[in-house]
């Protein structure tokens, strides 16, 4: 309808204020870009740097404490910002669509999915019978199998990955020429990650929609988007053909945010991680001169008082900085810490192999049935060394956490030995010392501290409790403990909630290493930080270990992760170890064909083209596993193997096919590797 | 430059701790409905305390030559047929039903608390048996189980009257916490609190606990106003407190024949008292609600 020059969408110098408290606070700072029909553009930044409030004032749909304080917004040549509100709304329902980061709460929780479906295409007055046809013709598009059966479900009946192809399909219906995308795969597993990724790419091909992709993942970002804007404080600082912007990232901010990122086969043993010192301004903080210039390595003095213009670095690509040609080339940033070791008080090793765990399982009961969360799993630990768990969600790696903490007791002959020494299988049993030994970080540091407490309370009390200090010398240890983690001495009394995120973590890091223990479990320890943040926490949980030789259970969905800090890694999949083996091994193949899937499906940062290699279908049900091996409806090994009826019949055995490197597949390894060659 | 990094970030952290509380205030000073019940509240409370030199006469002071005389400038509240000063006796009766209700709702708190801790904590049998229990306690109206056990335990004592009130209020109060201690003990506080050898009494009253505090002190002012409704009902009815002591249900129950003669003033002003107690402390509990958002 609209001329192939004219932009869908364009931002020009727009500037949004929250108020908050009765003061205008400016969020977004004088953004400017444009996407042109059919093309991705991608924004990125930390959270809080203004991504969603630009994706809500594209739509001119800002919360009601939000207003658009200068600039203009136009859709097709139209400035929406002074267009009349039912015109707004009419386009929100004809032209441009939103997709969310929760699919849960996305989707009415009392209405059937092709019920809800089929309302959209009411809304733009098809009749009730066609509606509910073009709802399954719309769920066809979305690449749902059995689009009749998943029409009369509920949304809470849908796994993640389908519920987030219902919002696509219900932002598609309408047929959008702008379709926002907010998040949309944050919450998903890497494998489920992958197949959405890939149905947008495809749904764009075929229907030329202009999308606005918003992401904290750059990998993501890097394999969606034609173009890309990075966002800090509010402020656009860099943007550009997404390959020039990556390969030659031209804005302090963006290089610091690229170098945080453990990619391509980074290690703890030889690679430090880059930070970016400093955290993002507080909401509506004012700058005169530069936006990043309290976190920058190559501040100057005119960097104060100067507001930078975007400067061309290319044709297609512009930064907002004085010194973008030395952006490149600037100073590693990398923290370190001052810990004072107490690690004498476990002097005597008893062999070499630490902790050991044998025939674990645990069964749950749930509504009357019995599910299998853990299936007979063992593996040992080494001194100072990093085993790394991986899996989808459900695959049982928290569980095996807790089953190694005492915090849930395992099945009749599971074994947990520390040091020699055969633990009690429930916590109340184990004596200080035991309990001390083994300690863990939370994903979710909201949570995982008391929210009515002191950061020192928090600390001291583990401190007292574990090592037996009395109160006053607990607190001392426990504000060295706090100093050498980096949490500064005048926030010691403070509660969590006045925290950063990565200060909380900080302090449960602390906690965790309040008893002096020789193993810590890190359930996702970085999976709620921003990547700058993530990169201090994993260099210090670094130092740790070569400070006092602790050992770590480290878990996580983020493989780039797992692969830097990890010794030895065991690939989990509905309870069963898979494959087990040296992160080198397992991350560089032959790979158990999960491992090998799942691996694929990380979108790479590096812009390096991996052919994917999908998992079809959902995980199984844990209370009612396939017969023989668990994987093989999902394998994409199985068929044209050979041992496709072994597969459906037997389940195997983790086999050693390597010195080292254990694998639970039916088909040969070096049959694996001519397959993966 | 790492130094003055941090400094940074202390005095940004400080000035959000000041930030915090200044809003905290305001949200509570700005709301009226608080103020208003605090004022009315503190005016009840003051005289719960000061009574005895507040009041012109003493509670059982008679003076013949004035019996039902209506309110005058000599007696504001005019004077009942047994020639007593019905301003006096309401200021006179403030303490009792004051203190009745506030011992009545700590009680049936402190109870409540600890059982719906315990029930939210462990889960599992006992907490099914609990809550049947409480079920079956909710289910019979408050004042036929107040007026059966006043019966059979044959005592006029504001004490009993006290412990009934209480006993009635603990399911309420179990209730909520439990469902309150639920969705807390799920949180990974808990769990690293038994990661550091905690006992459970530690991990129930100075983890959890302090954390489920907002509901339960808006459940104690909303029944605070429950337990002056009962208590005056309960006099009014003549159960639960000595006769004789001034009160303001008895007060209503000894005057309000005298109604159809035009005799009103020395029913309506008890009555005024009981309803304006209870509205300040409705009105307390409906702003907390709001400011904690529950």
């Amino acid at each position: 309808m609209s001329a192939t020059n004219i932009p869908t969408l364009e931002l020009r110098s727009l500037e949004v204020a929250y108020t908050v408290r009765g003061i205008d606070r400016e969020v977004l700072r004088d953004v400017s870009f444009s996407i042109a029909p059919g093309e991705a553009y991608g924004l990125v930044g930390e959270s809080g740097c203004g991504k969603s409030t630009a994706a809500f004032a594209a739509m001119r749909y800002l919360p009601r404490n939000g207003k658009i304080t200068g600039g203009a917004i136009f859709f097709e040549g139209k400035n929406i910002v002074e267009m009349a509100d039912d015109e707004v709304s009419g386009l929100r329902r004809s032209a441009i669509s939103m997709v969310y980061q929760n699919p849960a709460t996305a989707l009415n929780p009392t209405i059937r999915v092709g019920d809800q479906v089929a309302e959209v295409f009411q809304l733009s007055g098809v009749s009730k019978s066609d509606s509910l046809a073009m709802a399954q013709a719309a769920l066809v598009q979305v690449q749902i199998a059995d689009p009749a059966q998943v029409m009369r479900r509920y949304a809470h009946q849908l796994s993640g990955g389908m519920a987030q192809r219902v919002v696509i399909a219900m932002a598609l219906a309408s047929n959008p020429r702008l379709l926002v995308m907010d998040e949309p795969t944050t919450g998903l597993d890497a494998t489920v990650e992958a197949e959405v990724l890939d149905l947008v790419r495809e749904l764009r091909r075929d229907t030329g929609t202009a999308v606005l992709f918003i992401s904290h993942n750059l990998g993501v970002i890097r394999n969606m988007c034609d173009r890309v804007g990075v966002l800090y404080a509010g402020a656009l600082v860099e943007q550009g053909a997404t390959a020039d912007l990556f390969n030659n990232p031209s804005h302090p901010y963006t290089v610091g945010l690229l170098r945080c990122i453990p990619r391509g086969g980074l290690h703890k043993s030889a690679d430090r991680l880059d930070t970016i010192p400093g955290t993002p301004p507080a909401l509506g903080t004012h700058f005169d001169g530069c936006v990043f210039v309290d976190r920058c390595a190559l501040v100057e003095d005119k960097c104060r008082t100067v507001q930078p213009q975007m400067v061309n670095v290319s044709d297609s690509h512009v930064a907002r900085c004085l010194n973008s040609d030395k952006a490149s080339a600037m100073p590693r940033s990398i923290e370190q810490i001052e810990y004072a070791s107490q690690s004498g008080i476990h002097a005597t090793h008893n062999g070499d192999t630490l902790l050991s765990i044998n025939h674990l399982s645990k069964v749950f009961t749930q509504d009357g049935h019995k599910v299998q969360v853990i299936n007979d799993v063992s593996f040992n630990l080494g001194f100072g060394e990093t085993l790394g768990l991986v899996g989808e969600s459900g695959s049982g790696k928290t569980t095996i956490a807790k089953l190694v903490l005492g915090l849930v007791s395992p099945e009749e002959g599971g074994v947990v030995t520390l040091d020699g020494k055969g633990l009690a299988k429930t916590l109340n049993r184990r004596d200080v010392h035991d309990v001390g030994a083994m300690q863990i970080v939370f994903q979710n540091p909201d949570q995982a501290l008391n929210r009515r407490h002191s950061v020192t309370r928090i600390v001291g009390r583990a401190v007292e409790r574990l090592r037996g200090f009395n109160v006053s010398d607990a607190i001392d240890r426990a504000h060295e403990l706090l100093s050498g983690m980096r949490v500064e001495a005048s926030l010691h009394s403070v509660r969590p909630v006045q925290l950063s995120g990565g200060l909380k973590q900080r302090v449960a890091i602390s906690r965790a290493f309040a008893g002096s223990p020789q193993i810590v479990v890190c359930d996702e320890p970085t999976s709620a930080l921003d990547v700058s943040v993530q990169a201090a926490i994993l260099n210090l949980l670094v130092d740790l270990q070569k400070q006092d030789q602790t050992s770590f259970i480290f878990i996580s969905h983020d493989l780039g992760v797992v692969r830097y800090i990890s010794d030895r890694i065991a690939v989990l999949y509905l309870g069963r170890v898979v494959e087990f083996g040296t992160s080198q091994r397992v991350f560089n193949g032959p790979f158990h064909p999960y491992t090998e899937a799942l691996l694929s499906s990380v979108p790479n940062v590096d812009g390096t083209i991996r052919k994917r290699i999908p998992l079809t279908g959902v995980v199984p049900s844990p209370s009612n596993p396939p017969s023989g091996c668990v994987l093989n409806p999902r394998c994409p090994r199985k068929v044209g193997s050979g041992y496709e009826s072994l597969c459906e019949s037997e389940e195997p055995d983790l086999n050693e096919v390597e010195p080292g490197h254990f694998m639970r597949c039916h088909i040969p390894v070096a049959k694996l590797k001519q397959l993966q060659s | 430059m790492s130094e003055k990094k941090i400094s940074a970030l202390t005095a940004m952290s400080n000035k959000e701790r000041r930030t915090i509380r200044r809003e905290r205030m305001q949200l509570v000073v700005r709301n009226k409905t608080f103020l208003v019940g605090c004022s009315i509240l503190g005016f009840w409370l003051i005289l719960a305390v000061f009574g005895n030199f507040i009041a012109p006469r003493g509670a059982s002071d008679q003076d013949f030559e004035f019996v039902s005389v209506g309110p005058s400038l000599k007696f504001w509240f005019g004077t009942d047929a047994n020639g007593q000063d019905v301003l006096s006796r309401v200021i006179l009766g403030t303490r009792l039903i004051v203190v009745m209700a506030f011992s009545a709702t700590a009680l049936g708190t402190i109870v409540g608390t600890a059982i719906g801790l315990a029930a939210g904590y462990f889960k599992g049998t006992f907490d099914m048996i609990t809550m049947r229990l409480i079920e079956a306690i909710s289910a019979i109206p408050v004042l036929i189980i107040a007026l059966l056990a006043i019966a059979a335990l044959e005592g006029r004592s504001p004490t009993l009257t006290v412990i009934v009130i209480g006993f009635v209020f603990t399911p309420n109060i179990g209730r909520t916490v439990r469902a309150a201690v639920l969705g807390e003990a799920e949180l990974e506080y808990v769990a690293a609190a038994r990661l550091r050898t905690e006992r459970t009494p530690h991990i129930l009253f100075r983890e959890i606990l302090p954390n489920v505090l907002p509901p339960i002190i808006v459940e104690f002012t909303v029944r605070l106003g429950y337990a002056i409704f009962a208590i005056a009902t309960l006099s009014f009815l003549g159960a639960g407190v000595e006769y004789g002591s001034p009160n303001w249900g008895t007060q209503i129950a000894e005057n309000w024949g005298n109604i159809y003669s035009n005799i009103w003033w020395p029913t309506a002003f008890p009555a005024l008292a009981i309803a304006s107690l209870a509205v300040s402390v409705n009105l307390i509990s409906d702003s907390l609600l709001e400011v904690f958002e529950l």
